[in-house]
């Protein structure tokens, strides 16, 4: 029972999330709003971690199978695919390295900035 | 066979979950980044379906009630992120600046190399959620038009690549502080650079799941900001 009203809550709240994005002419996916739901009910003890965090961790843990579908798609696509692979190629190894710099080095340099004042 | 196939309900989701399985051995068989389970369940079930001549359509009649737990499971991303904010709380300042100048940095890039290549409205949209994690990415290509399929084939490929690449990264830009090693996996790579990050230690594991949901969201409206400046280009 105890997984069953957890799915309940965690069900619910996915299914505000998808009315927000029926009402909201906003171009957000449900699962969105859902999650700032989710957080704001946690964070003002509406919800206790313990209502939600047994089936949530659960779920989180399988999520890597619930992409299979939408990856096997590519087989449907690969018209699509086929003549844009040396941008996909380019794209994805450019931008990884290049926002793992940045977000590296400008946090670090903020980091090391209030180590200095603290030892000043 | 696929007369078979087209009126099971099973045997897509079978395929894509012992798919899976066989990919989690793989990695941990040969203890490399390299061997994703996603990636090598996406590989092996196309194999499987074109070998037994099974369409997509009929495939994903019944792998779609796979997908169906996605919204679900995405919702409770809230509680990784709940759970880690008394860190983000104490390293604020750096934290916001990690993960915002991480998010601009995507989209920019995106933006430039787009131009560069000379994409059009849904090439583009189709890599803009590329350095966030694949439930929010999937979603925010679909509101905004893209190639869904190819968006995910991009931010699994990319999250594999961070996982082998964030050392050499690193080192080259002499990263050094765990703080911003761990916020720049998760801006960059999400939830597969995260497994590196928490192998690097525990406060890089801890900052880099806490960037996703983070990079997410921000990615989230920073996505239809760009998409209408590429559209007015």
């Amino acid at each position: 029972m105890n997984y069953l009203k957890q799915f309940l809550i965690i069900l619910s709240i996915s299914f505000i999330g998808e009315v927000l994005k029926a009402v909201l002419p906003l171009p957000i996916p449900a699962s969105i709003y859902g999650m700032a739901i989710l957080f704001a009910c946690l964070m003002t003890g509406i919800l206790k971690l313990e209502q939600v965090s047994n089936a949530g961790k659960f779920l989180i843990e399988i999520m890597p199978v619930m992409f299979i579908p939408a990856g096997v798609g590519l087989m449907a696509s690969w018209n699509i695919l086929q003549p844009m692979l040396v941008p996909v190629a380019v794209i994805t190894v450019v931008v990884l390295i290049a926002v793992m710099a940045v977000s590296g080095r400008v946090s670090q340099a903020i980091i090391r900035h209030g180590k200095e004042k603290k030892r000043q | 066979m696929n007369e078979f196939m087209q009126t099971s309900i099973f045997a897509g989701a079978t395929i894509s979950l012992l798919a899976y399985m066989l990919g989690a051995w793989l990695k941990k068989k040969f203890h490399s980044g390299l061997f994703n389970p996603l990636l090598i369940s996406i590989a092996a079930t196309i194999l499987v379906l074109l070998a037994a001549h099974v369409d997509y359509d009929t495939y994903n009649m019944g792998a779609k009630y796979i997908s169906w737990f996605l919204t679900p499971a995405t919702v409770c991303l809230a509680i990784p992120l709940y759970e880690q904010l008394t860190l983000l709380k104490k390293n604020l300042a750096a934290v916001a600046a990690g993960i915002v100048s991480g998010v601009l940095t995507s989209l920019v890039t995106v933006l430039l190399l787009a131009l560069l290549f000379g994409l059009n409205q849904q090439e583009f949209v189709t890599f803009l959620p590329k350095s966030i994690t694949t439930a929010i990415g999937m979603g925010v290509s679909q509101e905004l038009g893209g190639h869904v399929n190819i968006t995910v084939l991009v931010i699994v490929v990319t999250g594999v690549l961070g996982n082998i690449l964030a050392e050499p990264v690193f080192k080259l830009f002499r990263i050094q502080e765990p703080i911003a090693k761990g916020l720049a996996l998760g801006s960059s790579a999400h939830a597969i650079g995260t497994a590196k990050a928490m192998e690097l230690g525990e406060i890089e594991g801890a900052m880099s799941s806490l960037s996703i949901a983070v990079a997410g969201i921000l990615t989230v409206f920073g996505a239809s900001v760009f998409s209408w400046i590429y559209s007015v280009l």
